[in-house]
């Protein structure tokens, strides 16, 4: 047989990585071939899980020729469990706290500059509370390009909401004046959690603060617009959205 | 969204997850995004003992209309069933978990001696 020379590849699996104060974590990494520098790209996945349709995003994201890593965000509540079992017991616990979150980015973000092929810079991107947490750690690390997929909460007060836990999922108002690297928020019109009317705060508080925030809203897409297994994929607006995260991502991450 | 809202109840009672039959402790009822279910938003119900580590875990996942029947079926249920029967149910459920709490200090105090 003879062998195959390819062109673009990656190698996909799970690995560990450093995490929260120092704890071993299992991410799910996809690592570039090609040894000429590159951005990395930390994903963040959505609350149900650690999942089929992240790790799909992971692999898309090495397709693209960036490196990318996604912690499992309850390995803390359950190492080695099955990932639904996982993040149901930290559902019950009360979800994601967000100083833990912060600390699982900082940990994929060094992995992803510790390696031979890391131009150093590194990106974070994340889906539904994803989105939140996205934009919470680029208020929170030092990265170089965040991308919010309809994040709820980034702006927008949850207290009013009858049944909404009061003290684990806060808005972001005193943090965005600490946003340290352009955002690209992507968001449908008919969601209703982030609102058009909460886009539209995050504009206006971003443009105060004199921060870089592109944003997209489609028309026709509402909530989880990117996700192909679901009823709410949306295919012109997820099309549309991956190549303004490529081109973003293309733009802040090059060397 | 992800509606972050959970209802959080103490359980007695068992359940059959993936490796079989085991005492219930705990159950979560949260309505958010699935993991298998193909509605976007469904009622989630886990029933865990989380004593037994985090596979030890019945899940099901129902559409809004279904969650709804599937709550009035039990209320109706449970209506229907003469109270002395209930009482003595709880009851039993009571002195199951007492002799079950007593086997596991037995164990502990089995295992210090060790």
């Amino acid at each position: 047989m003879t062998e195959a020379h390819l062109t673009g590849a990656f190698t996909s699996g799970t690995v560990m990585i450093p995490g929260h104060d120092g704890a071993q974590i299992e991410a799910y990494a996809a690592l570039v071939a090609d040894p000429a520098p590159r951005g990395g790209v930390v994903v963040i996945h959505h609350m149900p899980a650690y999942d089929d349709a992240t790790k799909e995003i992971v692999r898309r994201f090495g397709h693209l020729g960036f490196n990318a890593v996604m912690p499992n965000l309850y390995w803390h509540d359950a190492p080695g469990a099955a990932p639904d079992d996982a993040a149901a017991a930290g559902r019950a616990k009360g979800g994601v706290p967000d100083d833990r979150l912060v600390g699982d980015v900082s940990g994929g973000a060094d992995f992803l500059r510790a390696l031979p092929n890391s131009n150093g810079k590194i990106g974070v991107i994340g889906y539904c509370s994803g989105g939140r947490q996205s934009v919470l750690a680029a208020c929170s690390l030092p990265l170089d390009a965040a991308v919010d997929c309809y994040g709820a909460f980034v702006t927008g007060d949850p207290s009013g909401i009858e049944g909404m836990p009061k003290n684990n999922i806060v808005p972001l108002y005193d943090k965005l004046p600490d946003l340290r690297c352009p955002l690209l928020g992507l968001f449908g019109a008919d969601d209703r959690y982030p609102s058009p009317d909460q886009v539209v705060e995050l504009e206006q508080l971003l443009a105060k603060y004199g921060k870089s925030f592109e944003s997209h809203s489609y028309e026709g897409a509402g909530h989880a617009f990117f996700m192909v297994e679901r009823t709410a994929f949306r295919p012109e607006a997820a099309k549309d959205g991956w190549e303004r995260i490529n081109a973003f991502f293309s733009k802040h991450l090059s060397a | 969204m992800c509606t972050y809202i959970t209802e959080k109840i103490d359980v007695a009672g068992s359940g059959k997850g993936a490796e079989g039959w085991f005492p219930l402790t705990e159950g979560t009822v949260y309505f958010d995004h699935p993991v298998h279910a193909t509605a976007e938003h469904t009622l989630n119900i886990d029933l865990r003992n989380p004593g037994r580590g985090p596979g030890a875990r019945v899940a099901v996942e129902l559409t809004a209309d279904a969650a709804r029947a599937l709550a009035e079926a039990i209320l109706r249920t449970l209506d229907a069933v003469p109270a002395d029967l209930i009482a003595g149910s709880e009851s039993e459920a009571a002195q199951s978990q007492a002799v079950r709490g007593q086997a596991v200090q037995g164990r502990a105090v089995q295992s210090q001696a060790a």
